[in-house]
């Protein structure tokens, strides 16, 4: 602080510096965090490496950060006994403690600022971490992001119900926290993505009842499975009970209608980077198809000043040992080395994919199909920019929607999302952002590669109020609290402006103003 | 292109479209422009709060805002009263002074107990000793209303443009003419700058010195509680309400004031005054400290030096600035520009304090001397 008068209700210097300091935080403990904090730990430096699973199980039930889709065992509701099943389940963890690592598991980065435009308050940069009972923020000299990547939803018919997951939660169930519940599951998609979660379920005795695809081929490049591959088919819908799916309706090239057997159904059509702290944080985001969407431009390496990315967060797709090499390199950069980044193999237009993907979704589904399901917005209310079912519609409301949104200028979607309430709910729109661009783009005309999207806010993870809460908060904080910009003269009621009044009752608000 | 229009409006936040609304109705041509998108600024990021009983638009807003909906013809989510609940006697003593003033204005306040308090808000704790309720006031949702506002107006035969600048307002013999844009220049008899912090810099070239600081200013919200049946609740040093979904949606605290640019800010970021927010909101409603956050969100809001708004005509120009304090008047703002800009005065209430005349002794320095100035950064 210099000599210049300080407004008190300001925020200038009421944000402490953060609650710890580490040499290097690695956010993820995925293969690319693990092998950055690896890489890290043996060149003598001094890591914290986090990660959010075990998830609690609220959470895991409301389908953060992945898509359980209400397929996980029991075995969740244990996070003392998962902690060690995770730690079995992936042995870089154990090299990581030995190697010294601080390793905190079941730690979750939901905030993470610094000073940029119209924000100078900061001591330093800080990510602002939470457990099951506090929050906490933590200031680095460098931070890698390896948060990898999530699952992408697309709705259809019966999407709706226990039984219908992602791939990524699919393979976190099964491969980390031997918690899934299932026994017979049917994939949609024939990429990668779905031939590897196709050999998970192969590895673990999990019966594949059949592989969707929508177009006439299959798209991976990877060892095919045992189970059926039905190109050129359509989901028609999922079909259940009390405990969700039971089975899926599909629908051959030649429209036959057949009817698969299943307890699950898992998404492994596309995934999306998991771009959240870097774009809170205030990096770029652009829309790049063949990285998979939303993505922080420039892949792998430092998207902002002391901050770098690596992996399945920079829309790799790909083997394990790429991620790991990926992320070695870019930790080698932090460091101050010189290392070359791996070749990443060449990808496919991942957009025009899950768009060709939700187009035939939407043609086999009611357009009262939910698409955001934790606020109950169908897809005629979305593209109807319709207000929620609890708010009248009078006439001229439902001649609105997006067409005449459009009208004003290109499509907004934090407008609409602000209007429809669809990715306003508690899975903070992981179940919807995807198919609620997409839908917005076909609504206007424009390709994949412009769907607008709405954007990621601090907390990236939903987090208790309480948890949150700063308890130990300073002195100047508290002192300088004000419930509007502190401006006294601003509550004195008109008549009393200019009178003996004003004077009497701008002694009595001052300090105190209108609390 | 040159296209007139009666009366074009600079800025499409909720000032800006009720009193294009307003004059639209009046069977005016009336033309919309925005930097951006309709209330994506502090319009549609504020605690949606409409019991501003100090200000002269109080009883005229008080009238309208029942009616909102059926004149708009579409939902404003406006709900009646206000609680405003103390955890601690000092806030309590404050509460009864606004009580007082309510009362010597003849607004119907009550001073609740604690047991009263937590009986209209099943989620405070036991560490509520009160508050006062009003009987009148309430609140809205600011997204919908101004998107309200732009539809409603539309219907009326006005135009919104959005993403359209304005880069430079035209004149001709000490007169305003039009505007130019990157869309070309549109020409108006009259014009209303309701643009916000850029309102400033909008009126400088033609030598109209507003004097305005902006600052950012931070909110939470959580995931949905359960239904309370009065939703404007707030307290603690929090401003705020419940949805009607049930989210409960709060903000207050300390304000950082940043320079803004000519085009608007690029960016409004957030900082961990969330946890200090989400403590108070903990501490107001200790019964719902287990709902999550899910989101929180920063708005850029100008100040003029008092605090208070500038409402004012000079010749063909109308300057509407609320500072800080516009979601909530914003049926009744829409009126006094309307009179203004039709009729040079307003009809309904003295606004004579409200000019930018009484600016005209204010110090070259009184940024500095208030600190309202921008941080550099570490």
């Amino acid at each position: 602080m210099t000599d210049r008068i300080h407004d008190r209700y300001a925020i200038d210097g009421k944000i402490p510096a953060p609650d710890e300091m580490h040499d290097i935080v690695v956010v993820g403990a995925g293969p690319a965090g693990l092998a950055a904090a690896l890489e890290a730990a043996r060149a003598g430096r001094q890591v914290l490496l986090i990660d959010e699973h075990p998830v609690p199980p609220a959470l895991a039930g409301s389908d953060v950060p992945l898509w359980f889709g209400g397929r996980a065992t029991a075995a969740l509701q244990a996070p003392e006994r998962l902690l060690e099943t995770l730690v079995e389940n992936e042995p870089l963890i154990a090299e990581c403690f030995e190697a010294g690592v601080d390793v905190r598991l079941g730690t979750m980065a939901w905030g993470l600022w610094r000073n940029r435009e119209a924000c100078g308050v900061l001591p330093r940069a800080m990510l602002g971490l939470a457990d099951g009972q506090k929050s906490w923020t933590v200031g680095f000299d460098r931070l890698i992001l390896a948060t990898g990547a999530r699952d992408c939803a697309l709705a259809f018919a019966g999407w709706d119900q226990p039984g219908v997951m992602g791939a990524l939660a699919f393979d976190a169930l099964v491969t980390r926290y031997d918690a899934f519940a299932g026994r017979r599951v049917v994939i949609l998609g024939s990429g990668d993505l779905a031939l590897e979660t196709a050999r998970i379920a192969a590895g673990r005795g999990i019966d594949v009842a059949a592989m969707i695809e929508v177009r006439d081929a299959v798209q991976g490049q990877g060892t095919m499975p045992d189970a059926p591959v039905l190109t050129g088919h359509r989901l028609i819908r999922a079909e259940g009970g009390i405990d969700g799916v039971e089975r899926v309706i599909i629908a051959g090239p030649d429209g036959a209608e057949q009817t698969l057997v299943c307890d699950t159904v898992i998404l492994a059509i596309d995934a999306v980077a998991a771009i959240e702290l870097a774009e809170v944080a205030g990096a770029a985001v652009v829309t790049e198809p063949l990285r998979g969407g939303a993505v922080i431009p420039g892949g792998a390496g430092e998207v902002l000043p002391g901050v770098w990315m690596a992996g399945a967060a920079t829309g790799l797709m790909g083997p394990r040992a790429l991620a790991e090499a990926q992320a070695r390199a870019v930790m080698a950069q932090a460091l101050g080395h010189t290392a070359e980044l791996p070749d990443v193999p060449a990808a496919f237009d991942r957009m025009a994919y899950r768009a060709e993907w939700l187009r035939a979704l939407v043609a086999t589904s009611p357009d009262t199909t939910m698409v955001c399901q934790c606020e109950d917005v169908s897809r005629a209310d979305l593209v109807g920019v319709q207000p929620p079912r609890y708010l009248p519609r009078p006439d001229k409301m439902g001649a609105r929607s997006i067409d005449t949104l459009l009208e004003d200028g290109p499509p907004d979607a934090e407008q609409v999302k602000r209007l429809t309430r669809a990715g306003m709910g508690l899975c903070q729109g992981r179940r919807c952002r995807e198919q609620v661009s997409l839908l917005l783009a076909m609504s206007a005309n424009l390709p994949p590669k412009s769907a607008p999207r709405g954007n990621w806010r601090v907390p990236v993870r939903p987090v208790p109020l309480g948890v949150m809460a700063d308890w130990q908060e300073t002195e100047a904080m508290s002192a300088g609290w004000d419930v509007w910009f502190g401006i006294p003269t601003q509550w004195i009621p008109y008549p009393d402006i200019g009178t003996e009044a004003e004077t009497r009752k701008l002694a009595t608000l001052a300090g105190s103003m209108h609390l | 292109m040159n296209v007139h229009y009666d009366v074009i409006v600079i800025g499409a936040g909720v000032t800006g479209l009720s009193s294009a609304w307003w004059l639209a109705r009046d069977g005016l041509s009336v033309l919309v422009l925005d930097k951006g998108v309709v209330g994506a600024e502090a319009s549609s990021r504020n605690g949606g709060g409409a019991s501003h009983y100090q200000s002269p638009l109080f009883a005229e807003e008080q009238r309208l805002w029942p009616m909102m909906d059926d004149l708009l013809g579409y939902p404003t989510e406006h709900q009646r009263e206000r609680v405003i609940i103390a955890t601690n006697e000092h806030d309590l003593d404050h509460y009864h002074f606004v009580a007082d003033n309510c009362d010597e204005m003849g607004w119907p306040v009550d001073r609740i107990d604690g047991q009263t308090a937590r009986e209209m808000v099943p989620i405070a704790g036991d560490n509520c000793l009160g508050g006062i309720h009003f009987r009148f006031g309430g609140h809205a949702n600011p997204q919908r209303t101004v998107q309200a506002f732009a539809w409603a107006l539309k219907d009326q035969g006005g135009r919104v443009i959005q993403h359209c600048p304005v880069t430079e307002i035209t004149t001709e013999g000490g007169k305003v003419t039009g505007v130019t844009t990157p869309q070309g220049h549109f020409s108006c008899g009259a014009l209303v700058v309701a643009a916000g912090p850029q309102i400033a810099g909008l009126l400088a070239p033609i030598g109209i010195d507003v004097p305005l600081m902006a600052g950012r200013a931070e909110m939470i919200v959580t995931e949905p509680a359960p239904l309370m049946a009065l939703g404007g609740v707030d307290g603690n040093g929090l401003y705020g309400r419940q949805t009607m979904r049930g989210n409960l949606a709060f903000g207050g605290g300390p304000h950082e004031w940043i320079d803004t640019a000519a085009q608007g800010p690029r960016a409004r970021p957030t900082t961990p005054l969330s946890r200090s927010l989400a403590r108070r909101v903990a501490e107001l409603f200790p019964r719902a400290s287990h709902l999550n956050v899910i989101r929180s969100w920063a708005g850029i809001v100008e100040n003029t030096p008092d605090g208070r708004p500038i409402l004012d005509r000079i010749d063909n120009v109308v300057i509407a600035t609320m500072s800080g304090v516009g979601f909530g008047l914003s049926p009744a703002t829409g009126h006094a520009v309307r009179d203004l800009v039709v009729d040079g005065a307003c009809s309904f209430t003295d606004i004579a304090k409200l000019t930018l005349a009484r600016f005209a002794g204010l110090e070259p320095d009184w940024r500095e001397q208030r600190g309202w100035l921008p941080l550099t950064g570490a």
